[in-house]
C-alpha cells in the first residue's frame, strides 16, 4: 500500500503535516493566525491541488473548474438544510455531485484539447453560473446566495430529536462546531488538506500519474503504443472535479453560505493563477499559491492609512509622510496591483513559478552535492 | 532506497495528538473570557473597534469610496478629533459627547468586499475574528448586505448595512442583528406611483425591463403593484440578463407592444447603458396612443446620472437622500463633508454616515456595548437631524422609515454633482408598510461569545 513512495516524500508529507498544523503559530505574526483565513487557505489550497493534477500532468488547462465548486457548495448548504447539520453527510453529497459533474461536462469538453478544451470548460463554467444567478434560483437562490434558515426541515437532526439552539445550528463533525469561527473548523480543513496532499502525492508517483505525464509530452506517441488515453484524461478530470466539489463543500460547511459568484470565470481563473504563482506540476507549489493569493487578498486589502502610519511611526514626519503615500498604492484598495505585480516577476523571471525559486536557491546551496542531486532538483520544478 | 515504515494509525494518532496540543491553549483562552453580559468582541480596553466592509475594488468602488470618507467623518466626530458641526441638527447630539464611544476611543478596520458575497464574508470574518470589531457596516449591493448581515446574526455582531435597496434585506431575510438606515424597492414604488400618475396621467401602458435576479424582480414586482394601483397596465415585462451591455434587441419591441412607458429596472452600468440606448433610439421623441412616450428610471444614483450623461434629462426616479435637500441636517452634513473633502456627499456617503452616529448614539442611550441591549435601543428609535426628517426604526424588521426623494434628472446642471432636482418629497406615512407582507423572521437576539 505505502510502496511507491520513497523516504523523502514520506519527509515531505511529515513535513506538510507539522507546517499546516502549526499554522495558527507561525501565521499569527504574519496577522494571518485567525480561523477564517486559516479556513481559506486549507480550502484553496485543497482546490489548487485538485486542479493540478488535471492541469500539472496532463496540460488540460480547464477555466471552468470552479463551477465544481460551485457545485459541491450548493449541494453542502442544502444537505444542511434538507437533513442534517453534520459535515461529512454533506461532504459526501457533495462529492457525489461534483463528481456526476465532473463527468459530463469532461465527458464532452476533452473531446478537444488545447485552447478548444479551455474554451469549452469556460463556456459550461459560465453557463452554470448564469443559470445559478438567475433560472434556477429556487434552487441557487440567486444573487442573494443559498443561506440556512430557522424554518429548515433538517428531517434527520430533528428525527435524532438533535437539541433545539436558539438561533441558527452551527455545522457539526459529530458534536465538534465547525462553522462559527472556531479552532476546530480550521482542524477539520487541515486534516482534510493534508489527505488530499498524501493522494496527491500517490497520484504523482503511480502509474496512472505516469499514464498522464504521457499524455501532457506526447499523446500520439502514447496511442501509438497502445494506450487509449481518453479514460485517464477523464478520469484525471473527474477526480479534480472531485477536489474542486470537495473545498467546495468546506467552503460550506465552514461558512453555510452559497453564492452564484463563487462559480465566476473570475474564479476559475484564480485557481489558475495560483498554480502557476506556485509552480505547475509540482507537488506543494499550489499551496504556496493558493495561500499566498488568499494572504494578498484578505491581508493587504485590510490595510489602511492608520495602519501604514503606525508602521512607519520610526520614521521623521515628511519621509513617514512620503513612505505612507507610497505604500497605500499597493496595500488597500491596490492589492490588486501588488498582485499583478507578484504574478509577473514570478511569471518572467520564474517560469516554473515559486517552485523553481525555491529549487534554484536549493541548488545554490548544495553545489557540493552530486549531479544526481541536481537534476532530480530540475525535475521537480519542471514536473 | 530506504523507506520509512509509518503504520496508518501511528500517522493518524500523531496528527489527532498535535491537532489538540495546538487547540487546547486556544480554548482556555476563549473560555476566559466568558462572562456575565459579554457578547462577541466587547471592548476590554480603552478602545473599540468598528469595522467598515465597503466595496474598493469592481463596479462600486466609487461608492465604496464615499462611503469610507463618510465613515472616517464620523470616527472624527466620535473622537472629537473634528468638531461636531455636521450633526448639531441630530436629536440624539447631546449623548455623544466627542470622547469616544461610552469613553472608550474608536478605532477602525478596513475591508474590500469586491461586491462579491464571499469576498465580503472573508473581509467580515476577519474583521470579527482577527480585528476584534463590535461592528460591521458598509456595503453597496443587496446580495453582499444580506450575505454579511447573515454572517453577523450568526456571530453576534451588529451589522449597520448601507447601500442596499432589495426588499429581501428587511424583509424575507431580515435580522435580528442587520439594521437598514437606506429605503427598499418597496417604498420607491409606492413613491413614485403617485408621481408617476400626476405627471404622466392615470391612462398608462408600461413595459418593464428587468435586470434578471432577486433584486431586479423585487423592483419590478414593487413597481408593476403601485402603478396598477393608480390605474395603469402593464403591457409585458422582460427579464433581460445581468451586465448585457447591448439592449438594442430588448428595446425595439417595446414600440411595437402598445406601451406609452418603459420602466428600467437596472441598476449601475446596466442602466446606464439601457437609459443612453433608450434614449439613443429616439423612444423619448415618440408619440404612442396619443402620448409622448416615457422613461422611468425607479432607482437613482448620483453616480449612475454621471454615467447617463446627458440622457438623463427629465427622467424620474427616487432616491434616498440628496445633498440638495433643505433642513437643518442635510446642511450640517453636506457643510462639513464639503469642508473636509471638497465636494458634496453621495447618498451612500449619507447613509453610511447616519448607521455609524446611529450605532454609537445607541450605544450611549444603553450605556453598553452588550449587544442585546443596544439592537434594543436601536428598535423603534425614532430621531431626527441627520438629513431624512423624521425617521423610525421600526422594530418588527429594522427597516428605517423616513420620507422618499422622487427626483428628476436636470435639465441644466451646474456640475456633476448638480444633476439631479428633487421633484418631490413623499412623507413617510405614505411609503409605510405592514412589515409581515415580506415575510422572513429576525431571530433571537442572544449573544454570542467570539
Amino acid at each position: 500500500m505505502f510502496g511507491n513512495l520513497s523516504r523523502n516524500d514520506w519527509l515531505l508529507i511529515a513535513g506538510f503535516t507539522v507546517l499546516v498544523l502549526a499554522a495558527p503559530i507561525w501565521l499569527a505574526p504574519l496577522g494571518a493566525g485567525y480561523p477564517a483565513i486559516m479556513e481559506k487557505f486549507c480550502i484553496f489550497a485543497i482546490f489548487a491541488i485538485g486542479f493540478n493534477i488535471l492541469f500539472g500532468l496532463t496540460g488540460y488547462l480547464s477555466f471552468g473548474h470552479a463551477a465544481f465548486l460551485g457545485v459541491g457548495s450548493y449541494a453542502g448548504v442544502w444537505m444542511f438544510k434538507l437533513f442534517s447539520m453534520n459535515v461529512v453527510l454533506s461532504t459526501v453529497f457533495a462529492l457525489i455531485c461534483a463528481g456526476l459533474f465532473a463527468l459530463i461536462i469532461g465527458y464532452i469538453s476533452l473531446r478537444r484539447s488545447g485552447i478548444y478544451f479551455s474554451i469549452l470548460t469556460l463556456a459550461f463554467a459560465q453557463m452554470m453560473y448564469n443559470v445559478a444567478y438567475s433560472v434556477l434560483t429556487p434552487i441557487t437562490n440567486g444573487e442573494t446566495g443559498l443561506q440556512l434558515e430557522l424554518s429548515d426541515p433538517r428531517y434527520l437532526d430533528n428525527a435524532l430529536g438533535a437539541s433545539q439552539s436558539i438561533g441558527l445550528p452551527r455545522t457539526s463533525f459529530f458534536g465538534i462546531d465547525i462553522s462559527g469561527g472556531g479552532m476546530p473548523g480550521f482542524y477539520f480543513c487541515a486534516v482534510i488538506l493534508i489527505i488530499c496532499f498524501y493522494l496527491s502525492i500517490r497520484i504523482f508517483r503511480s502509474p496512472f500519474g505516469m499514464m498522464l505525464r504521457a499524455i501532457k509530452s506526447n499523446q500520439t506517441r502514447m496511442k501509438y503504443t497502445g494506450f487509449n488515453p481518453k479514460p485517464y484524461l477523464l478520469a484525471a478530470f473527474v477526480i479534480s472535479g472531485l477536489y474542486a466539489g470537495l473545498a467546495g463543500a468546506l467552503m460550506v460547511a465552514t461558512d453555510p453560505l452559497a453564492g452564484a459568484e463563487r462559480m465566476q470565470w473570475t474564479a476559475s481563473g484564480e485557481v489558475v493563477l495560483m498554480t502557476i504563482l506556485g509552480g505547475v506540476g509540482t507537488l506543494v507549489g499550489p499551496v504556496i499559491g493558493a495561500t499566498l493569493i488568499k494572504y494578498f487578498e484578505n491581508i493587504f486589502s485590510a490595510f489602511n492609512e492608520n495602519i501604514l502610519n503606525a508602521t512607519f511611526d520610526f520614521l521623521p514626519e515628511g519621509l513617514r509622510h512620503f513612505a505612507v503615500e507610497f505604500s497605500a498604492l499597493f496595500v488597500g484598495e491596490g492589492w490588486f496591483l501588488t498582485l499583478g505585480l507578484v504574478f509577473m516577476i514570478v511569471v518572467i523571471f520564474l517560469p516554473g513559478g515559486i517552485m523553481e525559486g525555491i529549487a534554484r536557491i536549493r541548488a545554490l546551496f548544495s553545489k557540493k552535492k552530486t549531479q544526481d542531486d541536481a537534476a532530480e532538483g530540475s525535475v521537480v520544478a519542471a514536473e | 532506497m530506504s523507506k520509512l515504515t509509518l503504520s496508518r494509525r501511528r500517522l493518524l494518532k500523531a496528527g489527532a495528538a498535535t491537532g489538540v496540543a495546538l487547540g487546547a491553549p486556544l480554548h482556555f483562552v476563549k473560555g476566559a473570557y466568558a462572562q456575565d453580559k459579554m457578547s462577541c468582541n466587547m471592548p476590554t480596553g480603552s478602545e473599540v473597534v468598528l469595522g467598515f466592509n465597503v466595496p474598493q475594488s469592481g463596479p462600486y468602488a466609487d461608492e465604496g469610496a464615499d462611503e469610507l470618507r463618510a465613515y472616517q467623518m464620523a470616527v472624527d466626530i466620535l473622537n472629537g478629533d473634528s468638531d461636531a458641526d455636521a450633526i448639531s441638527a441630530f436629536s440624539g447630539a447631546g449623548n455623544l459627547k466627542g470622547n469616544g464611544i461610552l469613553g472608550k476611543k474608536v478605532t477602525y478596520v478596513t475591508g474590500d468586499t469586491q461586491t462579491k458575497s464571499d469576498a465580503a464574508r472573508a473581509s467580515a470574518q476577519k474583521m470579527i475574528e482577527d480585528g476584534g470589531a463590535i461592528m460591521i457596516t458598509g456595503g453597496s449591493s443587496s446580495g453582499v448586505a444580506i450575505a454579511v448581515q447573515s454572517l453577523c446574526q450568526e456571530r453576534g455582531v451588529i451589522f449597520m448595512a448601507a447601500l442596499t435597496h432589495s426588499n429581501d434585506t428587511t424583509g424575507k431575510d431580515k435580522k435580528r442583528y442587520g439594521f437598514r438606515h437606506f429605503f427598499n424597492a418597496y417604498m420607491s414604488g409606492e413613491a413614485l406611483g403617485s408621481v408617476l400618475a400626476e405627471e404622466y396621467g392615470k391612462e398608462r401602458t408600461a413595459y418593464h425591463l428587468t435586470a434578471d435576479y432577486t433584486w431586479g424582480w423585487t423592483q419590478e414586482e414593487s413597481i408593476k403593484n403601485a402603478t396598477e394601483k393608480q390605474g395603469w397596465q402593464t403591457a409585458q415585462a422582460v427579464r433581460t440578463p445581468l451586465g448585457a451591455g447591448d439592449f438594442s434587441q430588448y428595446i425595439t419591441p417595446v414600440l411595437n407592444s402598445g406601451a406609452d412607458v418603459l420602466v428600467l429596472n437596472h441598476y449601475g452600468k446596466d442602466m446606464v447603458n439601457s437609459l443612453t440606448q433608450a434614449v439613443q433610439f429616439g423612444l423619448r421623441e415618440k408619440q404612442v396612443n396619443g402620448k409622448d412616450f416615457q422613461v422611468v428610471v425607479p432607482l437613482f444614483s448620483e453616480l449612475m446620472a454621471q454615467g447617463a450623461g446627458s440622457a438623463i434629462k427629465g427622467i424620474l426616479g427616487t432616491a434616498n437622500w440628496d445633498w440638495k435637500l433643505n433642513n437643518a441636517g442635510t446642511k450640517a452634513f453636506t457643510q462639513a463633508f464639503g469642508k473636509k473633502y471638497g465636494q458634496p456627499p453621495s447618498q451612500a456617503a449619507q447613509t453610511a454616515f447616519a448607521q455609524t452616529i446611529l450605532y454609537a448614539d445607541a450605544c450611549e442611550r444603553a450605556g453598553t456595548f452588550y449587544a442585546p441591549e443596544v439592537i434594543a435601543a436601536l428598535e423603534g428609535y425614532e430621531h431626527d437631524g441627520l438629513g431624512n426628517g423624521p425617521t423610525l426604526y421600526r422594530a418588527e424588521d429594522h427597516q428605517c422609515f423616513k420620507d422618499v426623494l422622487v427626483v428628476q434628472g436636470k435639465d441644466d446642471p451646474k456640475d456633476k454633482f448638480d444633476l439631479l432636482e428633487i421633484r418631490k418629497i413623499v412623507p413617510r406615512d405614505e411609503v409605510t408598510y405592514d412589515p409581515s407582507i415580506f415575510g422572513g423572521d429576525l431571530g433571537p437576539a442572544d449573544a454570542k461569545q467570539c
